[in-house]
């Protein structure tokens, strides 16, 4: 292990000098912790995450993580998590489907703790029947719990989100968990290339007293002081207490929009902003999105691309704003419900303009020509079944 | 830093709480108080919303006048009755999700190890019978099998008494709770081997009925758990609402249940024996000086 140096997050993430590598996304979940100064990691085996904390647990063996462990499920591994960081401490782990939804209950109670933590979800399908494969239904569980949700369309994604995931997660006007969710094996398991910082660099340590809520480790006052207290008396004051603190979490959730812009570049990518007909997604469908609208002007089709990088919190001005005079927005996603598109829809003002599709699952890959068929409808072109490549 | 947390910057005296200036002045940070004196300093926990005659919230004052280390300890609760008193006294208290209690205070352990590598910091963990052995029966036995270094204690009142009254995996066998309509069908857990099975280095079973020998049996499964590994205390608190105890046969109740079923049991390991030898005998020559 090289000796690490501290800089500043801004220089890090956004100045450093940057080197190619091909890699595969766990490789890039893990060279982003390894920049990160990260103090915990938690760790339980679940198919496609478990490389990812392999990875990290590599890390933790040549100092880069001062403590790491393999947890009993992941309950416990989502509690303890909210234990080191209440402690003080800087935290990743990570999980996919069934475990997501298995610590469900403990993650959703992080925002509402003020759980400043990383947490990697590399989607697989939520059983039954059993599967291991990169269905992304389980990101629609996510999305109304106050966590920020990053979703990442390639390796780079995957580092860049989880390395500036730490600052923005500790801002402290942000103060919530970071989720930074991309497609098991598609992205986890594939070798991408990724421009990374020097690794002789890393963020500063967490300071936990820089923060909205005091960490629980007696060395603040006052004594009489209790974080988390229960409020359940049947009373205006418990429902005052409860409902203002809600409102807190999700002013918090939409404060880290100005931090996302910052480190990441906004909350949505745009490609060809004049076009007439858009395919907005996220995730690996973004890839596949980037493929049709390359495909599409290829053929002289005017269209563009929005590639969504932040789920929570939703971009919802800048997509009005975008697509205000698009007649037509094409969906396509991993997944059989169809959460982004009923979040587009709620979005924009003219929701008919948006085609719920084309959407793949069980965790299929998503062929381009899917689009197509969507983008030649869109423009009225009647096509026989076409080769595209 | 401790005990500089707790006081009063000079000048605010006046315009703190009186009830925290009294906590400061009178109460038992930075020093060892006797729980037979109790009464005759400010306590750490003094009101709470617990019924009358409830044996908890009698377990639960002693328990922090037992404290070695007040200043410097953390106190982790769940869903249930002890939290509420837990929540009202002035050391600092997390309450996560039902059953979480060992995972929390694993990874908070951890963290406060990590950051303050040469400083004593306590964590304890009081919850219910509901929420060590039923819902966070993994957590619990697992915080054990990877000997974190905390204290577990089982404030063990035979029923989830905060839910109304349905029985839990420490009901007598028999007894006709709720969800239990025609009565318990399976023996009470024996908690007590399990905590030595799964590495505990200090097991204590007890029935609150000698407040001497509850701070003791508290003060030494926090100080083993600070230089050893997990230790646990299963202590009898009875509910006098749902097994309808006479608020003043509480204490009666103890005692007989003391004859029956939680005699007084206490086992360590020969290294935290050796420990508290040393420990001891050291203090009675302080004593002797």
């Amino acid at each position: 292990m090289p000796e690490q140096r501290v800089v500043e997050p801004e220089y890090l993430i956004l100045e450093a000098p940057r080197e190619r590598k091909f890699i595969t996304g766990s490789q890039a979940f893990a060279e982003a912790v390894k920049r990160a100064n990260v103090d915990v990691a938690i760790a339980y085996p679940i198919t496609p995450q478990s490389e990812t904390m392999h990875l990290v647990g590599d890390l933790y063996a040549q100092g880069y993580v001062k403590d790491y462990y393999r947890a009993e499920e992941e309950y416990g591994a989502m509690s303890a998590i909210a234990g080191a960081v209440r402690g003080g401490a800087r935290a990743f782990t990570a999980t996919s489907g069934p475990g997501l939804l298995r610590g469900l209950e403990a993650i959703a109670s992080w925002p509402g703790h003020r759980i400043p933590a990383v947490l990697g979800i590399m989607t697989r399908v939520v059983n039954a029947p059993l599967s291991i494969q990169p269905d992304n239904v389980e990101i629609a569980y996510l999305l109304n719990a106050g966590l920020i949700v990053l979703h990442a369309e390639n390796q780079q994604d995957v580092f860049d989100f989880t390395l500036a995931g730490f600052v923005i997660s500790e801002k402290v006007d942000v103060y919530l968990p970071v989720v930074v969710a991309t497609e098991g094996f598609f992205v986890t398991h594939a070798k991408g290339y990724v421009d990374l910082p020097p690794e002789d660099m890393k963020l500063p340590p967490r300071d936990p007293y820089k923060a909205p809520v005091p960490p629980t480790d007696c060395e603040i006052p006052p004594a009489r002081i209790q974080r988390d207290a229960p409020v359940q008396k049947s009373n205006f004051m418990s429902y005052l207490i409860h409902a203002v603190w809600q409102q807190e979490v999700w002013s918090a959730n939409r404060r880290a929009a100005k931090w996302i812009k910052h480190y990441l570049g906004g909350l949505i990518e745009v490609v060809n902003p004049d076009a007439e007909v858009f395919i907005v997604a996220s995730g690996c469908a973004a890839a596949q999105g980037r493929e049709a609208q390359r495909y599409a002007t290829m053929e002289g089709l005017n269209v563009g691309l929005v590639k969504i990088k932040s789920l929570r919190p939703f971009p919802t001005n800048e997509l009005r704003e975008v697509l205000k005079n698009a007649k037509a927005v094409i969906v396509p996603e991993h997944n059989i419900v169809g959460w982004l598109a009923k979040e587009v829809k709620a979005a924009i003002p003219n929701s008919g303009i948006v085609v719920d599709g084309p959407r793949v699952y069980g965790g299929m890959t998503l062929p381009v020509e899917l689009i197509m068929d969507e983008i030649y409808k869109a423009f009225g072109i009647k096509k026989e079944k076409k080769t595209v490549v | 830093m401790g005990l500089e947390y707790v006081r009063i910057s000079p000048g605010f005296e006046k315009y703190m709480p009186r009830d925290y200036v009294d906590l400061v002045k009178y109460g038992p940070f930075g020093k060892q108080v006797d729980v037979m004196q109790m009464g005759q300093f400010k306590e750490l926990v003094e009101e709470h919303p617990m019924c009358a005659g409830c044996y908890m919230a009698y377990f639960i004052r002693v328990f922090y006048a037992a404290l070695p280390n007040p200043e410097d300890t953390i106190v982790l609760g769940t869903a249930g009755c002890a939290r509420l008193a837990l929540s009202q006294a002035a050391v600092p208290f997390i309450y996560g999700n039902y059953g979480d209690t060992n995972a929390v205070a694993s990874g908070l352990k951890r963290a406060l190890s990590i950051r303050f590598p040469d400083k004593v910091k306590d964590v304890v963990v009081i919850a219910g019978d509901g929420g060590l052995i039923d819902i966070g029966f993994g957590m619990t036995m697992h915080s054990w099998f990877r000997r974190e270094k905390f204290t577990t204690i089982m404030v063990d009142n035979e029923v989830y008494g905060n839910t109304g009254g349905q029985e839990s995996g420490m009901s007598p066998k028999g007894i006709q709770l709720k969800m239990a309509p025609l009565g318990k069908k399976f023996d009470k857990i024996n908690a007590v081997e399990l905590a030595k099975t799964a590495g505990c280095v200090y097991v204590a079973r007890i029935s609150p009925t000698n407040p001497k020998r509850i701070a003791k049996t508290i003060r030494r499964a926090i100080l083993a758990a600070r230089h050893f590994g997990p230790t646990f205390i299963h202590a009898y608190t009875s509910c006098n609402i749902e097994y309808s105890i006479p608020t003043r046969e509480v204490l009666a109740d103890a005692r007989k249940r003391e004859k029956q079923d939680f005699k007084f049991y206490e086992w360590m390991t020969d290294e935290v024996k050796e420990f508290f030898e040393e420990l001891e005998r050291k203090e009675k020559q302080e004593v002797k000086k």
